[in-house]
């Protein structure tokens, strides 16, 4: 008992610092006009949001020496969800946030919790295209922070070369590159199940052929008029999953293997294809710089070689939290980082994986091999967006079906109509007409 | 809210309550306002938001705003398609862990009461476990069970077996996760059944000694009888710990492959996780209920058999 006058001191003590800190940083040094602002900056914690948001904020400050810039990281995945979600509603948000575009941003209610931009000059260089994906009742909340990126199969070029393949532009000569490169003892398709969002990406990125076949699939699913299970296109993704698992052209152990582990494969060609989104990439150069040129793109194959195409997946946004009392501040920067300056500045820190959605910017020379398989689909306008940015809905179960259907314990059709429920219940929840 | 529900039915206010209140004394000797600031807390920390969970229960709500659904959420809770295999694991895993834990805790107590060197050392060795973070089993474990690099399934290599995908594959998954719980959980069964076996009177030993029996007898007709408070214990403590286990359970699978090691309490995080509020608020209230009535006569059961003896 002696000791616990000094601990109860001790603590009194620490818990006067927390709160001295926690004033400290409420945003309550307003400066006076020509002072300097602080701007908070809550971004990601993945290494190419970490560069890229570095790269923006430094770029700026060096434009604009009167605003400094503090970068707060959150954790990735519906984690980071729970963060945000709580900050908005608790008032605590920092004054610009990164957050994902489309479906998910609809969950954070954003007429209620951030800055409509609609009309300001902010949004003067974003891409039209790109704005309904961080609108919500046709006004606009965010700009494009990052580049597009494509969603398919990445493949290693090397082992292409090496074998003599032609990239293929139907799921039957998937398949039959598959089977080649399978018997030159390499894992054909590498799966990487314990982190399950990986597994979804033949069902998302297979969106392309679907709306090929059915143009207003989006539309319909939205109203609740779709289905996965009942569309023969939808149900392809699905299909698709289990005939690799059936033909075990997956990797040993794909249960408890992880992305960096399947990136590493992918890179250093002891596995040929993996399905995976092409933002993943700039990370790796560190490590492998050979990623910039051994590694290509292909969009996920379809039944129809002449409807050959792409899903792309919007760039995540940058917003601004309703709380901020930095507005102009916040607006300043957000224009810095939607202007071609600002896409210069990410180019100079993150070798760029897809095209940028701002007027004005270019790919540079030595943009990475997927960025240039990308734009030659742009360039084609053989793309099409994935359905989380054309819907409000996406189902929070379709990583653990898709891991079922994966790995042969849920037959594809079976997968789709789960897949289904789990979509009732999210349109449900957020109140949609027609379910 | 599981939590909760033990703090209620445990054996802790229970056995205030008996023996609290000394004779002929009525009224509490300290002034009421000193339970005021305890009183506050708990109203504040526990009764309000239990009560409005079982509201809250009966909404859709975001973080914004509420609609009231009258009993929606409980039908959707109970539709939810693995919700079946959620609770099978749930019992499957509390029956495995707790069946396990008083087997090897049993055998443990028995080795480390007898004489034998390094006891004190062995027993530290046994309870060390528990000392440890779940999270931070659950993560070793994970890097121990991985199939090609991790040591167990390189083990298994050197005598010629070749391990599976501990983790990654169904069948093995959730029996896998339950293993690593019993190698965290027997060290705290071990205490309990060492301090029950130590409180055994030599004298049972002695008459057996004088009746001619063996070690077996000693142990058959001595110690697992009379040990049987310690067993009452740990399998409460333990079948309680596996009807509510979730911490492992996500850190080593999350629930997966695909639903194939899904509890009760991963489902309800998930919806929690997914923004479906009301529905994991009713799952929630549907789990107090359910180890409620799992519990209470559990607990009461047992607590008669305790006072018995």
């Amino acid at each position: 008992m002696k000791s616990s006058p000094p601990m109860l001191k001790t603590a009194a003590a620490v818990l006067a610092i927390a709160v001295l800190a926690s004033c400290g940083t409420s945003g309550d040094d307003e400066p006076a006009a020509g002072g300097s602002v602080t701007l908070s900056f809550l971004t990601g914690s993945d290494q190419s949001t970490v560069d890229t948001s570095k790269a923006l904020a430094d770029a700026f400050m060096k434009a604009n020496p009167d605003i400094k810039i503090e970068i707060e990281n959150q954790p990735g995945g519906s984690e980071g969800d729970n963060i945000i979600k709580t900050r908005l509603s608790t008032g605590e948000m920092s004054d610009v946030f990164w957050y994902n575009s489309g479906s998910l941003l609809q969950a954070l209610n954003p007429t209620q919790t951030m800055v409509d931009l609609t009309g300001d000059p902010v949004l003067a260089d974003v891409q039209p295209d790109y704005l309904p994906v961080v609108s919500q009742g046709g006004k606009a909340f965010g700009v494009p922070a990052t580049t597009l990126a494509g969603g398919g199969i990445l493949y290693n070029r090397k082992v292409y070369e090496r074998l003599g393949l032609q990239v293929p532009k139907t799921w039957d000569e998937f398949m039959a590159n598959n089977e080649k490169i399978k018997a030159a003892n390499i894992t054909p398709v590498i799966t990487t199940f314990k982190d399950t969002w990986t597994s979804q990406l033949f069902v998302l990125s297979d969106f392309y052929n679907v709306q090929a076949a059915a143009p207003t699939f989006a539309a319909d699913y939205t109203a609740g008029k779709a289905k996965f299970a009942t569309t023969p296109a939808a149900i392809g993704g699905f299909q698709h999953l289990a005939d690799v698992h059936a033909k075990d052209y997956v990797n040993k152990g794909f249960g408890s293997a992880v992305l960096d582990q399947g990136l590493k494969m992918l890179i250093e060609g002891t596995g040929a294809h993996y399905p995976m989104l092409t933002t993943l990439l700039p990370a790796q150069l560190a490590t492998y710089p050979q990623t910039a040129t051994d590694v290509g793109f292909f969009g996920l194959p379809g039944d129809d070689a002449a409807k050959h195409g792409a899903t792309v997946w919007e760039p995540a946004a940058l917003y601004i939290a309703k709380t901020t009392e930095h507005l102009d501040a916040a607006k300043k920067f957000l224009a810095f980082v939607a202007s071609p300056a600002g896409t210069d500045a990410v180019t100079a820190a993150v070798r760029p994986s897809g095209p940028y959605r701002i007027k004005g910017s270019k790919l540079p020379e030595d943009a990475l091999q997927v960025a240039k398989d990308l734009q030659v689909y742009i360039d084609q306008s053989a793309t099409a967006p994935a359905l989380e940015f054309l819907s409000p809905i996406k189902g929070p179960s379709l990583e653990q079906i898709t891991v079922a259907v994966g790995s042969g314990l849920t037959p594809p059709a079976e997968g789709a109509a789960q897949y289904d429920q789990d979509v009732e219940k999210q349109a449900k929840q957020l109140g949609l007409a027609g379910w | 809210m599981t939590r909760q529900a033990e703090s209620r039915t445990g054996p802790g206010p229970a056995r205030a309550g008996r023996h609290g209140r000394r004779p002929g004394k009525t009224g509490s000797p300290y002034p009421y306002a000193l339970y005021l600031p305890a009183a506050v807390v708990y109203l504040l920390i526990f009764l309000v938001p239990t009560v409005m969970a079982f509201y809250f229960a009966l909404t859709r709500w975001t973080l914004f705003d509420s609609t009231f659904v009258g009993l929606d959420n409980f039908r959707d809770f109970l539709a939810e398609q693995n919700l079946r295999v959620g609770f099978q694991n749930t019992l499957f895993y509390a029956v495995v862990t707790s069946g396990l834990k008083v087997v090897l805790g049993l055998g443990l107590g028995v080795l480390l009461t007898s004489r034998m060197r390094l006891r004190g050392f062995l027993r530290a060795v046994v309870f060390f476990p528990v000392l440890v973070s779940t999270v931070a089993v659950g993560i070793t474990f994970s890097a121990l069970l991985r199939p090609d690099t991790g040591l167990v399934n390189k083990a298994l290599a050197v005598v010629g077996i070749s391990g599976p995908d501990w983790l990654g594959d169904a069948t093995t998954a959730l029996l896998s996760v339950a293993l690593v719980d019993v190698w965290k959980g027997v060290g705290l069964a071990t205490v309990i059944y060492i301090a029950g076996i130590l409180s055994i009177p030599q004298q049972y030993y002695h008459a057996v000694a004088v009746d001619g029996g063996t070690a077996w007898h000693r142990f058959r007709h001595v110690t697992l009888p009379l040990s049987w408070p310690a067993t009452y214990s740990v399998i409460i403590l333990s079948f309680i710990g596996g009807l509510r286990s979730f911490d492992l359970i996500w850190t080593m699978t999350r629930g997966g492959p695909g639903f194939t090691s899904d509890v009760i309490a991963s489902i309800i995080y998930k919806q929690y996780q997914a923004g479906f509020f009301g529905l994991s608020t009713a799952g929630n209230v549907l789990l107090f209920l359910v180890v409620t009535a799992l519990v209470v006569p559990l607990n009461y059961f047992l607590g008669k058999r305790q006072v018995a003896p």
